[in-house]
């Protein structure tokens, strides 16, 4: 993704998250509603709803789209200590969640997938409406990603995390670490980060060459900037960012 | 070193209740989640209610400061054994690598001992380590996962140069595979020994492998917390 769909996102990403949640209260009682449900069917009376919130906590990294994933304890997006998928090197190194969820989708783990609205600017945050079969609670996990866009491959998750227990009106939170997917090196220049602070240079998102200091996934160390001393870092000290990076809130609402 | 009592009436009270659920067959698996960091060989072992290895916001012990200064676990293991506990150590056989994992078993039957503690150095720090302090032992079949954050011990200044690992001298030691990543000719960083343990504040390092300030590269050795993850299987 270039950083130009970014910034377009992240210019409109909360008014039309706002749109798309109005729509959704709307067509409850149509059955089959969003068009990437993939298990989704029935009444609405067997329909289990959710209402998730993601808020950016950092100070200046814009999340990319966010992930949204509803699956069982089968399906994991990563595993630290492991190479990362294709799917997840798309997502943290450009921001692009479509490999991600295409791979969710055809899951027979995932009951439900799909994309933010847009990028959510640091401090603001998105709301996404769910649902999944009633059926499905008993073993019902779920996971949300997003890339820091102002980073080599910093992605910020939940990570297959149960909410199996969840019952209706009850809202659990959750705060999120950020990962590198250990597949680009973290030079943070201008030519290698698809994010605003890299304007003006090629801002290259996916690139297949894995060039990190090993090619698994582990916590981020986060950045060193160029305020602190790495003259090729085109960040300054207002990109660092300390955990949590996200929290999210899911509340059942039926 | 300082051992924590609680109330004897309620220790009591809890081991004439529930005396056999305390044994327990476990696996602990120590992932570490950092960049560039490495453990030196780690302790883990379980030990009674009432009693920890240390406490944020004291000084630490003796055993503590051997550990954190130069990942010597002779004074650990000889507390702990005072102390009854069941313990591994050094699961990994030597450094855990950065993205590496270890496995430790312990098992409490027939003991009291109800708490897991994980501790060990971290590569390249003055005297920093990480650490899970006295969490309960989960009881329920199957595995629960902790996060554990990096602490310094505040025993030794953080001049981030290579050093000497004996307790009381400065600098951090730097086995073949730590040197391998580190810079040399470091002028100090400017610090003074904190006098208590505490969340550690990272590593400042620099860019410059022959100088500057520092011996720690700024982009390897940095770390957010959590820095390992913590797999505590009851079988």
């Amino acid at each position: 993704m270039n950083s130009a769909k970014v910034n377009s996102r992240s210019k409109f990403g909360l008014k039309r998250s706002v749109l798309m949640t109005a729509a959704l209260s709307a067509s409850l009682f149509i059955v089959g509603c969003s068009s990437n449900d993939n298990a989704v069917s029935g009444s609405v009376s067997n329909l289990a709803e959710f209402e998730i919130v993601v808020t950016n906590l950092s100070a200046s990294q814009p999340m990319s789209p966010i992930a949204l994933a509803m699956h069982n304890p089968d399906w994991t997006s990563f595993t630290t200590g492991e190479p990362a998928s294709l799917a997840l090197e798309n997502l943290a190194e450009g921001g692009d969640n479509s490999t991600y969820l295409a791979a969710a989708d055809a899951s027979n783990n995932v009951f439900h997938s799909e994309s933010g609205n847009g990028a959510i600017s640091p401090g603001a945050s998105e709301t996404l409406t769910v649902q999944v079969n009633q059926s499905d609670l008993g073993t019902l996990s779920f996971s949300v990603l997003s890339m820091l866009v102002n980073t080599n491959d910093a992605v910020v998750a939940i990570n297959n995390q149960s909410i199996a227990s969840i019952s209706l009106n009850e809202t659990l939170g959750f705060n999120a670490l950020s990962y590198d997917s250990g597949t680009e090196a973290n030079t943070e220049t201008a030519d290698t980060m698809p994010g605003p602070a890299a304007a003006g240079g090629a801002q290259e998102g996916f690139n297949a060459v894995r060039d990190d200091v090993r090619d698994a996934v582990y916590v981020h160390a986060g950045v060193v900037t160029q305020s602190d001393g790495l003259a090729s870092s085109v960040l300054s000290a207002e990109h660092r960012w300390d955990h949590p990076v996200f929290r999210v809130t899911v509340e059942r609402t039926q | 070193m300082k051992l924590i009592k609680k109330l004897s009436l309620a220790f009591t009270a809890a081991a004439i209740i529930v005396p056999a659920s305390y044994a327990a067959d476990l696996s602990i698996e120590i992932e570490n989640l950092t960049r560039g960091t490495f453990f030196t060989p780690l302790a883990v072992a379980a030990h009674p209610d009432g009693t920890s290895l240390f406490s944020s916001g004291a000084a630490a012990s003796t055993e503590i400061q051997a550990m954190a200064e130069g990942g010597s676990l002779t004074g650990i293991e000889t507390f702990l054994t005072g102390i009854g506990a069941t313990q591994d150590i050094d699961p990994a056989g030597g450094l855990l690598l950065p993205g590496a994992s270890a496995t430790a078993n312990l098992n409490t039957d027939g003991t009291t001992n109800t708490l897991l503690s994980v501790v060990g150095m971290m590569l390249p720090t003055n005297d920093g380590f990480v650490a899970i302090n006295a969490i309960n032992i989960p009881t329920t079949a199957g595995t629960h996962v902790f996060f554990a954050n990096a602490y310094d011990a505040g025993t030794e200044a953080n001049d981030e140069i290579i050093g000497s690992g004996d307790p009381g001298m400065a600098g951090f030691p730097a086995p073949a595979p730590v040197a391998a990543t580190t810079g040399t000719g470091g002028t100090g960083v400017a610090a003074t020994a904190e006098g208590f343990i505490h969340i550690h504040r990272g590593v400042l390092g620099d860019i410059n492998a022959t100088g500057g300030d520092s011996d720690i590269d700024s982009t390897m050795h940095r770390w957010l917390n959590p820095v390992a993850k913590i797999s505590i299987t009851v079988n």
